[in-house]
């Protein structure tokens, strides 16, 4: 059972207790499929590009969490405008929201007309409006900002609830600790998604923390806990959902476990040589969020033809994208002085770019990133 | 009207602003019920209830972000650092999400983060900081130091309704050791404006906070025993700098010291020293000067916190030296 305040001796989890969340209608449970087939498809085009060397930094997947990005963003009410702030393994979540594949093209391939004018690498980005806020490198860091963002709705006495993700490795951080604890205060209508996946870049969990669980920091903190498989997206969806709910009803902060693998490196350059063997594999085989969803789809009467329609969709949406964003322009160089201030609106070149346009003739591109081992 | 303190006059602006515009709130550290560690927030929560005036936990990477959060949303966040020396716990979250935010993510954070600095008070190394050079780095922050009190309640005015984060340093020293009438009506100081603190001909001194007493006192000095026209110049605002006022006064003395209570490498003065150098060089008869702390954490006991700061002894002779070039 959920539950809320410090007294109990043991963890504060739910598990599997679906009861109390409205069922999914034919259509949501379409709609859940499209986002995780359109992560996943939209990662595999990303892939063709970087190694065109058309995406300019590192690349980053999230294969194999796919569905505990999409079931939990699912939770939140976007016509309530709520909002959420992802890390990079959650796509899923930005695309739940209403982010569009050209935009996340157009931010690998460092485009001037992307979200961020090429200021910003990847998902970097956010949109108040659609309800997402661009995280950055610092992990942990959004939590204290998802505090405040849900602090203005609580103050304002708003019907809205904030969700953001932090990954196993980022509990470990200073960030995580003020910023949640300060939302439990304050009794914030924030839900903090831990995504478990048992890596944080090379260190397995159990040298992260002597946590038994994760789930487990909910005590410390006098707030309610979830605990759910992240790689099913109804189980994923359903926590949050009485996280999210709990968060509008005036409950407080929920910390929500989503026990997930990352089948893929940090990022594209990584070999994942300190993963045991036959780890992936096995994850891969067994446990495949897609497959698994498919699976059940096809036993809840499902046909074939209405999932292959959404393939079509998401190759056809993807194509489009891609069409768009490689039609882009590069930014403008001078923009990089643009808009670090409200006032003054730009800063005035240095003397030495005076009248200058770009600074070199040829954009050097790195063969690839981090430790090179590919 | 009647005389008010410097602290007097940042509370001044906190109520007055708190009043014109629902969305300034105020967040930190004993700062509700207690009124804060040296009561400038004294009576804002009284007035405002704790919804806007909040006592946090000991939370400075939490009171940064959530205020950035808040501004996000449009609220206009006042958060206490109870001694500007616990800013830098909050470092990475100023400079790495706050000051970024406009730039990389279009989103703007408009805050103000305030808090007691500045030494001459015996606080020993955690209670004593001028940690402005560590901002003045940063891209994308605003930096305000007043030396009045009319300053004070102007410049606290004006960041509040700034579009950008403005870290706003007051001067403990200061605190309750000056008085002023305060402007009548919307008394608002420009961000990015200095002030001419005096007049003077052969002689510049350049310096912001306390020291812009001490550099008065020295002016007086050396104007009665050398006869020495000396000006003062306080700059107010860090971050933007006013380039046009420190050429100006270069333009009109071509002798120039530089004085801060902070310690002397990679401070403000060497970014000031390295500007008029690469634009006003012809203009100068004398090497810049520097007067500043010496480079060690600041101790406590009296004889060693006075020799390491500085003074207006330390001014005067800098100021003949400068003359004598």
């Amino acid at each position: 059972m959920a539950r809320s305040g410090g007294a109990a001796p043991s963890a504060a989890k739910t598990r599997g207790d679906a009861g109390r969340v409205p069922g999914l209608s034919r259509e949501q449970k379409v709609e859940l499929y499209y986002y995780m087939r359109l992560t996943r498809s939209l990662e595999e085009r990303l892939v063709n590009l970087y190694r065109q060397t058309k995406v300019v930094g590192g690349l980053f997947r999230s294969l194999g969490q796919e569905a505990d990005a999409v079931g939990s963003a699912y939770a939140l009410d976007r016509s309530k405008g709520d909002i959420l702030s992802p890390l990079i393994r959650n796509l899923g979540s930005m695309l739940v929201q209403g982010a569009r594949p050209d935009e996340i093209i157009r931010q690998y391939m460092a485009k001037g007309d992307s979200p961020t004018r090429g200021r910003e690498l990847n998902i970097h980005y956010g949109d108040l409006v659609r309800g997402f806020i661009g995280q950055i490198s610092h992990l942990g860091d959004m939590v204290p900002v998802m505090a405040g963002v849900t602090l203005s709705f609580k103050m304002r006495k708003q019907n809205r609830v904030g969700l953001v993700y932090v990954g196993d490795g980022a509990t470990s951080t200073g960030a995580f600790h003020e910023g949640i604890n300060f939302a439990a205060v304050q009794r914030c209508p924030l839900v903090v998604v831990v995504e478990n996946n048992g890596y944080a870049y090379s260190t397995p969990l159990r040298k992260q923390t002597a946590a038994k669980q994760l789930i487990d920091k909910a005590i410390g903190y006098g707030i309610a806990g979830e605990q759910a498989d992240g790689n099913d997206v109804v189980a994923t969806y359903e926590a949050t959902r009485r996280a999210v709910d709990r968060a509008r009803a005036g409950g407080g902060v929920t910390l929500v476990e989503l026990m997930t693998y990352r089948r893929k490196g940090h990022a594209e350059h990584d070999n994942q040589s300190y993963v045991p063997s036959g780890e992936i594999d096995r994850w891969a085989g067994e446990n495949d969020p897609v497959d698994r969803y498919v699976e059940r789809l096809m036993s809840d009467g499902f046909q074939e033809s209405e999932l292959s329609a959404v393939d079509k969709r998401v190759t056809d949406e993807i194509d489009a994208a891609t069409d768009a964003a490689e039609a882009s322009p590069m930014p403008e160089p001078t923009d990089a002085l643009v808009g670090i201030y409200a006032d003054p609106p730009a800063e005035r070149p240095l003397w030495f770019r005076e009248g200058v346009k770009s600074a070199v003739e040829v954009h050097e591109r790195p063969s690839s990133w981090g430790t090179h081992d590919v | 009207m009647s005389e008010i303190t410097y602290l007097e006059a940042i509370r001044e602006a906190l109520f007055e602003e708190m009043a014109r515009d629902e969305n300034v709130f105020c967040l930190g550290e004993d700062i509700g019920a207690y009124g804060g560690a040296f009561k400038v927030t004294d009576g804002l929560m009284a007035k405002y209830g704790e919804e806007r005036v909040i006592d946090t936990p000991i939370s400075e990477a939490a009171i940064i972000g959530a205020a950035a959060g808040a501004a996000h949303m449009g609220m206009r966040p006042v958060c206490e650092m109870q001694f500007i020396d616990f800013i830098s716990t909050g470092y990475d979250m100023l400079t790495n999400y706050v000051a970024t935010a406009r730039y990389r993510a279009m989103l703007p954070c408009p805050m103000v983060v305030r808090g007691p600095s500045g030494g001459y008070v015996r606080g020993g190394p955690f209670h004593s900081q001028n940690p402005e050079a560590a901002f003045l780095h940063t891209p994308g922050l605003k930096i305000v130091y007043p030396a009045t009190a009319s300053d004070a309640k102007g410049l606290m005015k004006s960041a509040i309704r700034d579009e950008d984060c403005v870290l706003y340093f007051e001067h403990k020293y200061l605190y309750r050791r000056i008085k002023e009438t305060m402007p009548a009506g919307d008394h608002l100081t420009p961000i990015g404006k200095a002030r001419v603190a005096r007049e003077g001909r052969d002689v510049s001194v350049i310096t912001y906070a306390a020291t812009v007493w001490k550099a008065l006192e020295a002016a007086e000095q050396v104007e009665k025993e050398d006869g020495l026209s000396v000006e003062v110049i306080d700059l107010r605002t860090l971050l933007p700098m006013d380039d046009e006022a420190i050429i100006a006064t270069v333009k009109k003395t071509n002798r120039v010291l530089i004085v801060h209570e902070d310690t002397r490498t990679g401070g403000v003065a060497g970014e000031i020293t390295a500007r008029i150098n690469e634009t006003a060089f012809e203009w100068l008869d004398a090497p810049v000067l520097r007067v500043t702390a010496a480079d060690v954490p600041l101790p406590y006991s009296p004889p060693l916190e006075d020799y390491v700061l500085p003074q207006t002894s330390d001014i005067v002779l800098a100021l003949r030296k400068l003359a004598a070039y």
